[in-house]
């Protein structure tokens, strides 16, 4: 097989520097997996909130560097450092959709504008008939058009709507790997759903691999391939999506899925968590275990 | 859990609320909030939902008082009823919400996290926003906070951080402590919860259902995501473009709703399981610059008949707590459950 990305042992360290000492924070911890070129698949990173996804998202888009490990894309490495154009070309195969709409775009600027800049950039070109087709070709893919967006300033439209043009901005160069970091937290189910459909397609018919960071373990289940599970900068879980969230064997996997709201008592308030499963979960933060294999293929973090 | 004996603290009438723009001499009104009537109570969680940009962000925009161009409010009035005097919030001056706001009158934006100031450490932030309404100075100050935001699982370290360096699940928990920390009669909160991890959702929920509880506060609670509503709301009310559809007990809400629409949403919530899409709605949102005649739901209702194309159903009373805007409630009932396909349940 050959990779498309490679993610090799990768570790991060934060210092916080501050009036009162340094602190650090891991935030990333010993991340190894990786993706084929020739399978596209949507690869599901699931974790608690400050686990990690976010840096482990930005050192593959090339953004942070690792502290340690490396990272590669079809067998080259990602450098934050490298050369413009070179940056470019990189840029036009890996394109981020971002956790928070509202940040992603600058508040100041015409939505259309920010996708323009980006299909410029990308296509090459300054023929404004070609820009507008490509706009309008990628808010088309997301349920939106480029009628309904024109002229419009981010605040001017719900989570949603900005949510959808920013996977629309990231479809400009048809890259064939997207990293999706909670693309569909900000949108209603229905809308939720048109969004993983739209990632499942992309996969299916336009063989594009999706990384897809997401806490909605029901989407997870529905669109991934394989996914792992993160607490405190470490993989506790990894393996085909379906086996894991069925039966979370890690501590922290099965608490996560016991979190998990149902309607089924709808108005009784139970928001309660079994005690003991949060006190095993908790047993494993920090603790370094191992990543063992088990008989249906996952793996699990181990502790001595 | 109804409480429809407590007083009333926010009573809202006849609320409309449009964006009107002019782009290059053209005129464009977006009919954001279009004649909203209800009333919140004492001690209550009053859960708001509804589709991407039906209009719930911009309704709660005119609860908390921060009403910006090109949002005004057209008609209607909006008013609550604090320990400090009432305050109509449609019409008061920014000296009169000035003075009720983070003390009485809370509010957590939606993208909240990125509303922290990027340049001032998170400490400064809280500094400047909860030290003069708590009143408090110095050590005694800082030790109320650092206790509050342990309650929201955060370590003091927060304090000395730019928001850029805690994940935005860390961020979103810091805002709701901001929310939070003076304790205040009344708490908005747009899907305050939407980037946490499960785990930490549901603390966060319990948590400020405990600050309600606790201080006898009520809580507006905006989310598009039912599972939330239906574990922390005591009613819940369904926006539908621009306008309330359906409210009513939470229980009711999710096991005999009285309105399409809310059938849809309860049938639509994907589960751990699911290897089938569900249902969806046929037919686009409405355009809030022009809506549909009659019934706003009309082009995508199942049920709908020829007098929904025309006459606009009214919000009328089927019960206790129980109002729907829908000329066909009793026929709703069957299409309760029959959508949901079956998949395995987790
Ligand atoms: N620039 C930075 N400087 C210092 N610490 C940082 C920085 N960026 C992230 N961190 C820390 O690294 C840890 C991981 O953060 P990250 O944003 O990757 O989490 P996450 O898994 O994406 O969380 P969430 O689900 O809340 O988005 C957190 O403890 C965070 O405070
Ligand atoms: N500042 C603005 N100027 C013009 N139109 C706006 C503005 N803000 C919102 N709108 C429009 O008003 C409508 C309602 O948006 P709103 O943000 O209230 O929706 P929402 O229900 O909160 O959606 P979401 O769940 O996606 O956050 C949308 O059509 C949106 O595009
Ligand atoms: S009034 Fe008519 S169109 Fe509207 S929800 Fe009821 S049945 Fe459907
Ligand atoms: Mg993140
Ligand atoms: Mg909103």
């Amino acid at each position: 097989m050959t990779t498309l990305l490679d993610v090799r042992d990768v570790s991060k360290r934060f210092t916080m520097g501050g009036l009162f000492g340094r602190r650090v924070v891991d935030a990333v911890v010993d991340a190894s997996f990786s993706l084929s070129a020739e399978s596209p698949e949507i690869f599901t990173i699931i974790g608690e909130s400050g686990s990690g996804k976010t840096t482990l998202a930005r050192m593959i888009l090339g953004l942070e560097d690792p502290t340690s490990g490396e990272i590669l894309f079809r067998g080259k490495k990602v450098d934050r450092h490298a050369g413009r154009a070179e940056r470019l070309d990189f840029m036009r195969h890996v394109q981020p959709v971002f956790q928070n709409p509202f940040e992603a775009f600058n508040p100041l600027k015409q939505i259309e504008r920010y996708l323009e800049s980006t299909a410029r950039r990308f296509l090459d070109t300054g023929d404004k008939a070609v820009i507008d087709r490509a706009m309008d070709e990628a808010l088309q893919k997301v349920g939106l058009s480029l009628k309904e967006v024109r002229g419009r300033f981010p605040h001017e439209m719900s989570g949603g709507q900005l949510q959808r043009c920013a996977i629309a901005r990231a479809l400009i160069p048809n890259p064939p790997l997207l990293i999706a970091d909670e693309p569909v937290s900000m949108v209603d189910a229905s809308l939720r759903m048109s969004i993983v459909n739209l990632l499942k397609s992309l996969r299916d018919d336009l063989k594009v691999s999706v990384i897809y960071i997401t806490h909605d373990l029901a989407t997870a289940y529905y669109i991934s391939n394989r996914l792992i599970i993160m607490q405190r900068g470490r993989i506790v879980e990894m393996g085909d999506a379906r086996t894991v969230l069925e039966h979370p064997e890690h501590p922290y996997s099965r608490l996560l899925k016991a979190s998990v709201l149902s309607t089924d008592d709808a108005g009784a308030g139970k928001l309660g968590t079994d005690p003991a499963m949060l006190d095993q979960a908790n047993d494993s933060v920090g603790r370094a275990g191992e990543l063992v294999q088990r008989p249906d293929g996952r793996h699990v973090r181990v502790y001595a | 859990m109804t409480q429809n004996n407590n007083a009333e603290i926010l009573k809202v009438e006849g609320l409309k609320a449009y964006y009107q723009m002019n782009y290059f001499g053209v005129e464009r009104e977006v009919r954001a909030v279009d004649d909203i009537t209800v009333t919140m109570r004492k001690n209550e969680v009053y859960g708001i939902a509804g589709e991407s940009s039906s209009g719930k962000t911009s309704f709660i925009k005119v609860l908390a008082a921060a009403i910006r161009p090109p949002l005004r409010v057209v008609a209607g009035t909006a008013k609550y009823n604090f320990a400090s005097g009432p305050i109509d919030v449609a019409h008061a001056t920014p000296e009169e919400i000035e003075a009720v706001r983070w003390k009485h009158l809370s509010y957590i934006m939606q993208g909240s996290m990125s509303v922290l100031n990027p340049v001032r450490r998170i400490g400064k932030t809280f500094q400047d926003f909860a030290q003069r309404p708590l009143g408090l100075k110095g050590a005694e100050f800082e030790s109320r906070v650092v206790n509050h935001l342990a309650r929201l699982n955060l370590s003091p370290d927060v304090l000395r951080a730019y928001p850029h360096e805690l994940s935005g699940g860390m961020r979103q928990r810091v805002t709701i402590g901001l929310a939070t920390v003076c304790h205040p009669e009344f708490i908005i909160a747009d899907e305050p919860t939407t980037a946490l991890d499960v785990v930490v959702q549901k603390e966060v929920l319990s948590l400020i259902r405990d600050i309600q509880k606790e201080m006898g506060a009520s809580v507006v609670f905006v989310t598009h995501d039912m599972s939330v509503h239906a574990n922390v709301a005591d009613r819940v009310g369904i926006i539908y473009a621009g306008r309330l559809v359906e409210e009513g007990p939470t229980r009711d809400m999710f096991f005999a709703p009285k309105h399409p629409y809310t059938a849809h949403l309860v049938a639509s919530l994907p589960r751990i399981g699911d290897r089938q899409q569900r249902p969806a709605l046929e037919g686009r949102p409405p355009n809030l610059a022009d809506p549909p005649q009659g019934c706003r739901f009309h082009p995508r209702c199942p049920l709908a008949v020829d007098k929904c194309r025309k006459e606009v159903p009214p919000l009328e009373t089927i019960g206790p707590d129980h109002r729907t805007a829908c000329w066909r409630w009793k026929d709703v009932e069957p299409l309760v459950n029959v959508s949901a396909p079956s998949g395995e349940m987790a």
